[in-house]
């Protein structure tokens, strides 16, 4: 019987993917991280990346963005290997914690990353003016970072992942510990780059943010369980809800692999 | 965006490495206790030897040695533990994820420390060559060039350093690992010349016995002689090295 992942896992149809990955397996320490995942990743979608903690989220974006080394198979993202220099103007990533210098002011963090990331200067104001409304950081701009509360540092992290407008964003929990409104606030705004034309991957370990991605992969030790819209999901389970459904499919791999 | 300038990025482009130094000297702006220690201790310290010599003559023997020890040993650590929090918070990981090449970034911190150093040095000197009343028989560029070299050197041993702490406070305990067994060899302690043979070989590759051998030319009346000149050379070989180990410390790509 084939895994379950070996099936490749990816919204059809399949044309022109952003991301697009073979038999992906990543070894850390010895520890098979990820287990040959196949999967791809289409423009102007939010893709959701559902799972609990532990189950290789964050070693999967790592190697997306280019900062892990893969082991076997392969990743390309814009039609390029993951990790290719070119790639590092075009991908946007906010890790989940905010990797910011918490000892300058928003505006500082921002004029530095906005350098690196190659904006002109004369674009550089109004970028990061734009990115400051955006995520409703409006009023904290010459406030030293270290000072913020949670939300709005993990917002700083997020203004980073978004100043270089990139073709694809890799957000890693983007939306944890902030405050209701706030996280509806920016599933709005992850729709609203999505219709632009931007893919978004997105992590979460909370089930009910699953509903609000256009797609799901559902992932647990290193493999994906299941990879389709929300809709599918739960017809193709029949469970109440994405939890449930998440629940059940764990169960069903479990066996499987007994 | 693929442009064929974006596949053969240059190995260092100056706006990124300048917005770099402008980077960390802001964040040191942001912390006034730093700058005044920085600013604070070497200056107590020259006025401590001062009055525990209490003798003009030993003072202006000792004076220039010290001068060149103490940006080689701060810089050492600011570097170490600046680095290391890049580290520790992500911030690295994002710059490698993003087109920032390395000798941008480290460029950027020798500016930014350069900087800081001769502002350092300068305040020590100046407390020292008025009010503690410190003679030198010749020039004062050579020993302000040899103090500022020595900085530049302690920064990139501490970048160096930095890749093998895993927290702060290893970072910090790399000072005395790095540093006080070479303050042993390099001749303020004991001449060199004095040494057995196998001591001296170690004090002959460790890069302080240069610093403090040219700062002794100094003040012995040599300012630009040809055992100066080597000394800065091998000065600035150790800081290259250094830096370029640094270089390969800083992975884009983790195992």
């Amino acid at each position: 019987m084939a895994s379950p992942s070996a099936a490749p896992a990816g919204p059809p149809p399949r044309t022109d993917p952003v991301v697009e990955a073979e038999g992906l397996v990543v070894r850390r320490g010895g520890r098979v991280v990820l287990d040959g995942l196949t999967f791809w990743i289409p423009h102007g979608q939010v893709t959701g990346l559902l799972g609990p903690s532990g189950c290789g989220k964050t070693t999967l974006m790592r190697t997306l963005v280019g900062v892990q080394l893969i082991t076997a198979g392969r990743a390309e993202l814009l039609g390029l290997p993951a990790g290719d220099p070119r790639l590092r103007h075009r991908v946007g990533y906010a890790t989940q914690e905010p990797a910011v210098y918490t000892d300058l002011t928003l505006t500082e963090n921002l004029r530095y990353f906005g350098t690196v990331l190659g904006l002109a200067r004369s674009a550089l104001a109004g970028t990061i003016a734009q990115t400051v409304a955006d995520l409703d950081l409006g009023g904290l701009e010459n406030r030293l970072v270290g000072t913020f509360s949670g939300g709005q540092l993990a917002r700083v992290g997020l203004a980073v992942a978004l100043l270089g407008k990139p073709d694809l964003l890799v957000l890693d929990e983007p939306t944890v510990g902030l405050d209701p409104v706030l996280r509806r606030d920016l599933w709005a705004m992850f729709h609203r780059l999505a219709a632009a034309g931007t893919a978004l991957l997105v992590s979460s370990h909370v089930m009910d943010e699953a509903a609000r991605c256009d797609y799901l992969l559902f992932m647990r030790e290193g493999r994906f369980l299941a990879a389709a819209t929300p809709q599918a999901l739960l017809a193709g389970t029949g469970a109440a809800d994405l939890e449930s459904a998440f629940l059940d499919l764990a169960t069903a791999g479990a066996q499987v692999r007994r | 965006m693929t442009t064929a300038a974006a596949r053969h990025a240059p190995p260092i482009r100056w706006a990124l490495t300048w917005a770099t130094a402008r980077r960390v000297l802001a964040q040191l702006r942001h912390d006034p206790r730093t700058i005044a220690m920085l600013l604070a201790v070497p200056a107590v310290l020259m006025i401590l030897l001062r009055y525990v010599l209490d003798n003009p003559l030993a003072l202006n023997r000792f004076a220039p040695e010290f001068i060149g020890v103490f940006p080689f040993v701060v810089m050492f650590i600011v570097a170490a533990v600046t680095t290391q929090r890049e580290r520790a918070r992500g911030t690295l990981e994002r710059l490698m994820a993003m087109p920032l090449a390395k000798l941008d970034l480290l460029v950027g911190y020798a500016i930014a420390f350069g900087v800081m150093a001769c502002v350092q040095v300068g305040v020590v000197l100046a407390i020292s060559l008025t009010w503690l009343g410190v003679q030198l028989p010749g020039s004062v560029v050579p020993l302000a060039l040899v103090s500022v070299l020595d900085a530049l050197l302690g920064m990139s041993l501490g970048l160096f350093a930095s890749a093998f702490a895993r927290t702060e406070f290893q970072a910090v305990q790399f000072m005395p690992a790095f540093v006080l067994p070479q303050a042993l060899l390099c001749g303020i302690v004991v001449a060199r010349d004095q040494m057995t043979d196998v001591l001296r070989w170690l004090s002959d590759v460790l890069p302080m016995s240069y610093a403090v051998d040219a700062m002794q030319q100094i003040a012995a009346g040599a300012s630009w002689s040809g055992p100066v000149i080597r000394d800065i050379g091998v000065i600035g070989g150790f800081t290259v090295c250094a830096l370029i180990g640094g270089a390969l410390t800083l992975r884009r790509r983790t195992r």
